[in-house]
């Protein structure tokens, strides 16, 4: 069985199912990122999994234990940022760190080595006698991170570790979910889309809490709309003989104007499987001394995958 | 019991982490001493005991011990920290009973600032301390059936508003149930069993029983099992209820 499990995950509150029959498991090394819209069900499921909420059928386990049945091993085994990295405001970042560890069965030198570690990493030694409720909304993430990583857990639910952070302090957690992830399971939910690129080895994209694609970002962007379509700008104001040209390349399919401003006019070239290159275009172009000014090929960003896909679930 | 006692401690000192804590406690001394010395006339009566002060508790407790406990859970509930508690490696019990065991903590902190009182009454004449301790001892159990009838109240809701409200009127039908005002309800359709069971459940005759030295055991019995039995209920409601 894999580090964490999740076998048709139900949850409904009354005639709304916020999660919609989700299974998937994240092995040792994976990092998993559940994307969707807000609403969509991510903190849901990831409630059910940290067996804080009980589904309404289904069952999770981490490594092995079920969350809901035999909750004590497995919360152990768990490291668990809940949606909006809720800490105990009075205490302050250090008292409040010393009891998570307590909690998890630490003493106080295991716990004060482990703290050690874990301040110098995610930079929280300038706020450790500050209260929490005197803390930027990034210190507060910072800290609900370094509590989900105190007992050093071989499984991690990050519900939007980088929410509220600056792009360096989002740059910085990035950096620490990849350097921790070889060694453990990760799941973190975004609605940020190149987070997923930046850190995740598969992502998972749910809406209205159904699982539409299960993939790793690559697979993800291969399928996705626009992937291929090859970008070229001239510097003519008559492009009909480059469409001309071009259209007769085996590789090449529909040919669109998409502008045509101050003596450039820019085309958008649809290709089929045999995708040509762009140099053999060019030369082919230059033979006829139409000049080149700009060739690209256009990639699918996962934006465009994301919306493809979520408004592709909602119409089913 | 290591999980009990931490919870304990952070919540012992949550108290003391806001001005609320001074506030209580001089409201608490206050009531407690004006009602002593102004209602009951504890100078007028010219007698070396501690029956005037120790008559109000039931009163006093109504409002305050809500007020302590009305943020143990609904806190949590509000800013969402019920999350991280109930996903650490501990039972539940250990949390109800640790949150609880603060508050019980905190009123006894309450009862013992007003020994100056119990000191006074020794300078003045020479009272029956034996009846005066098990008063005190009296006060702090029923201190704390208050306390774990406001704590699983509180497990129920996001407002510690809603809480106290709750708390407070749940209380005041214990308080109550041995008077006229409560059995006259439920005299016209119960059995007579089910009136004496009413009547039973009265804090304000259990406490008497105790204040007076009489049938002292079965009364510390009665709020010994209330409390077991209200901790019982925290439990469940948390369990049941913490993700709604």
């Amino acid at each position: 069985m894999a580090l964490v499990e999740a076998r048709d995950l139900v949850k409904r509150f009354g005639d709304l199912t916020a999660v919609d029959d989700i299974s998937f498991s994240v092995e040792r090394g994976e990092v998993v990122g559940f994307l969707g819209p807000n609403g969509a069900g991510k903190s849901t499921a990831m409630k059910i999994i940290s067996g804080f909420m009980e589904p309404t059928s289904g069952q999770a386990w981490i490594d092995g234990h079920n969350s809901h049945t035999d909750p004590i091993p497995a919360r152990r085994r768990l490291g668990y940022l809940p949606e909006g990295a809720p800490a105990y405001a009075d205490m302050t970042v250090g008292a409040f760190l010393e009891f998570i560890a307590a909690m998890h069965g630490m003493n106080k030198p295991q716990a004060s080595s482990r703290l050690g570690e874990l301040v110098d990493r995610i930079h929280l030694a300038g706020v450790w006698n500050q209260r929490i409720e005197s803390l930027s909304k990034g210190f507060k993430r910072r800290v609900g991170i370094a509590q989900a990583l105190v007992h050093d857990p071989d499984a991690l639910i990050l519900d939007e570790p980088t929410d509220g952070l600056d792009p360096i302090q989002k740059y910085e957690m990035r950096d620490l979910i990849r350097s921790i992830a070889p060694q453990k399971a990760i799941i973190i939910s975004t609605h940020i889309l190149e987070e997923v690129e930046a850190v995740c080895t598969r992502a998972i994209i749910i809406a209205r809490g159904r699982m539409l694609a299960d993939a790793t970002p690559g697979e993800l962007l291969e399928h996705g709309p626009g992937n291929g379509t090859l970008a070229l700008a001239l510097a003519t104001a008559d492009p009909q003989s480059a469409i001309d040209i071009l259209s007769k390349h085996p590789g090449v399919g529909r040919v669109e104007i998409v502008q045509r401003v101050n003596g450039v006019t820019r085309l958008a070239i649809q290709t089929s499987k045999a995708r040509p290159s762009t140099s053999e275009l060019t030369s082919l172009l230059r033979q006829s001394n139409i000049a080149v000014t700009e060739f690209y090929m256009k990639r699918a960003t996962l934006d465009d995958v994301f919306r493809q896909i979520a408004s592709h679930g909602a119409e089913n | 019991m290591r999980p009990v006692l931490l919870v304990f401690r952070r919540e012992f000192a949550a108290y003391f982490s806001t001005p609320v804590a001074a506030v209580f406690l001089i409201v608490f001394l206050a009531l407690a001493a004006g009602m002593t010395f102004l209602v009951s006339g504890f100078f007028e009566r010219g007698q070396a005991d501690l029956s005037g002060f120790f008559f109000w508790h039931p009163w006093l407790f109504l409002v305050l011990m809500p007020a302590i406990a009305m943020r143990l859970w609904a806190e949590e509930r509000r800013s969402g920290t019920i999350e991280l508690l109930m996903t650490l490696p501990v039972q539940p019990w250990q949390i109800v009973v640790g949150k609880w065991l603060a508050a019980w903590a905190f009123a006894a902190l309450a009862l013992v600032l007003t020994m100056p009182l119990w000191i006074t009454v020794n300078m003045l004449g020479s009272p029956d301390n034996g009846v005066i301790l098990s008063s005190y001892v009296g006060s702090w159990l029923m201190a704390g059936a208050f306390l774990a009838l406001a704590a699983a109240i509180s497990g129920l809701t996001k407002s510690q508003v809603l809480a106290f409200i709750g708390a407070t009127a749940v209380s005041f039908l214990f308080v109550m149930a041995g008077f006229d005002l409560v059995i006259a309800a439920v005299r016209p359709w119960a059995p007579g069993f089910v009136i004496d069971a009413v009547r039973s459940m009265s804090f304000f005759a259990h406490f008497q029983h105790i204040t007076d030295g009489v049938l002292e055991l079965p009364s510390i019995i009665f709020f010994v099992s209330l409390i077991v039995f209200c901790l019982w209920l925290n439990v469940r409601i948390v369990e049941v209820k913490k993700a709604a």
